[in-house]
């Protein structure tokens, strides 16, 4: 399979890249790892006519202590995430979730601002930094503003970016003592999740869905149940509450709202809510 | 076009490549370099795995553009040139770690990857290694005995 013909421009900044992506408009579609756009444009779901390439943009690939954050670059491989030691002492979610991502090969190629763009309800990394309640960071021809992970996911593959703006940072807070857990359930390894749920439980307890509607979600409704003291079981089946699970060959829309009770419950035991 | 220099087994390549041409089709069919297979061409099955700067990737889904200036290993690259095969590859004939052998090279290079980032394997880490290379022969388990093999040769296999 053979993507549409499009034209090749490397970016060697952030400026740059925003730069490029005021000149060609709608027509053009930033790469980073590619392990999102690429399939989609083999299988020509999807046909920007420019493709600006930012994989070797410099000084967007570190993981490092910003106070009560972890800030990471948005060009940080899965790979980086799945196998940083910062990461696993402080946010031992975001390093576990990473390692649950496709395989090997496509840890070695996607990078967290790509999964975080490209707005993916299926992926499982979004799902992470949303129960974070992480901050994602836009440049712009402005400058750069700061986007909670809440507002960032608007619809099916579309985010708060503006077409003028680049993903250049992920913030989340510190949780080293925090009790977690990311439950995935597919039919093989390296598939997508059939339904997600990743949860982080510090004070507060944040819950996040992997495939059960048109973007990730919080489960507010199981988020504010557990904040008033209901058991595991009793807030874990109020999971699907505000779902619009999708069906597809795996699944249908009954069979992941039902899912999502089970690893909802799952997820808050093993977190110790 | 886009320019781009790479070096190939060692070798360097300069070449003008349409921006669309995949990294598998700029190996098999500009270098001519075919022991790299192309198997469903969606980043499922793992059989173009190669290594980029020593990482295993999926070279169906990569533009040859974005290798631009790095180094890649194909399985030509593995034996040395008087024929000695590599540990790995002489792990795979020696446990009969091959059945049809479509997804063989891709496996081979998913693994030396594998076994040099992980410094303990033991039989889970094996099989959740090889998680992006699918072999429709379901022969995984002398590839997976291969491996530890290759491991044990190594002085890296964890008992499990």
């Amino acid at each position: 399979m053979i993507p549409a013909a499009f034209d090749y421009v490397r970016a060697g900044s952030a400026e740059e890249a925003v730069s490029l992506l005021i000149e060609h408009g709608d027509e053009a579609k930033l790469l980073a790892g590619g392990h999102s756009l690429l399939p989609l444009m083999k299988l020509r779901l999807a046909t920007p006519s420019v493709l600006i390439d930012v994989g070797r943009v410099p000084d967007l690939s570190y993981i490092e202590e910003r106070g009560d954050e972890i800030a990471i670059g948005s060009l940080v491989r899965h790979h980086e995430l799945e196998t940083s030691e910062l990461l696993h002492a402080q946010v031992p979610l975001l390093a576990h979730t990473a390692h649950q991502v496709g395989d090997p090969q496509v840890r070695h190629r996607g990078t967290l601002g790509g999964t975080l763009a490209h707005g993916d309800p299926a992926s499982d990394l979004p799902a992470a930094v949303l129960a974070l309640g992480g901050t994602l960071v836009a440049q712009g021809p402005n400058g750069r503003r700061d986007i909670a992970a809440t507002d960032f996911f608007e619809g099916f593959l579309e985010t708060a970016l503006a077409p003028d703006e680049m993903l250049v940072e992920i913030r989340v807070p510190k949780v080293p003592g925090a009790g977690w857990s990311f439950q995935k359930f597919n039919r093989r390894a390296q598939d997508w999740a059939i339904v997600g749920v990743a949860a982080v439980t510090n004070g507060t307890t944040g819950i996040a869905l992997v495939n059960m509607g048109s973007t990730p979600l919080r489960a507010t409704a199981v988020e504010a149940a557990v904040q008033s003291g209901a058991s595991a079981t009793d807030a874990a089946a109020l999971a699907a509450e505000g779902t619009e699970p999708p069906t597809d060959l795996n699944a249908s829309p009954e069979y992941r709202r039902h899912l999502a009770t089970v690893l909802v419950r799952r997820a808050l035991e093993e977190a110790g809510k | 076009m886009v320019q781009i220099a790479v070096q190939v087994n060692g070798a360097g390549h300069a070449n003008d490549v349409e921006p669309r041409l995949l990294l598998v089709q700029y190996l098999r069919e500009t270098l001519g370099l075919t022991g790299t297979n192309i198997g469903c061409d969606t980043s499922s099955c793992g059989a173009c795995t190669v290594l980029l700067d020593g990482q295993s990737v999926k070279s169906c889904t990569l533009l040859a553009a974005q290798a631009d200036g790095t180094s890649i290993t194909t399985i030509e690259g593995l034996a040395d040139p008087d024929g000695t095969l590599h540990p790995v590859q002489e792990a795979f004939r020696e446990n009969h770690a091959l059945q049809c052998g479509y997804c063989t090279p891709g496996m081979v290079m998913a693994i030396v990857s594998l076994l040099d980032e992980e410094p303990e394997l033991d039989e889970a880490r094996v099989r959740e290694g090889l998680e992006g290379n699918l072999c429709r022969c379901t022969g995984d388990h002398n590839i997976v005995k291969a491996v530890l093999a290759g491991a044990a040769d190594r002085g890296t296999l964890v008992q499990s």
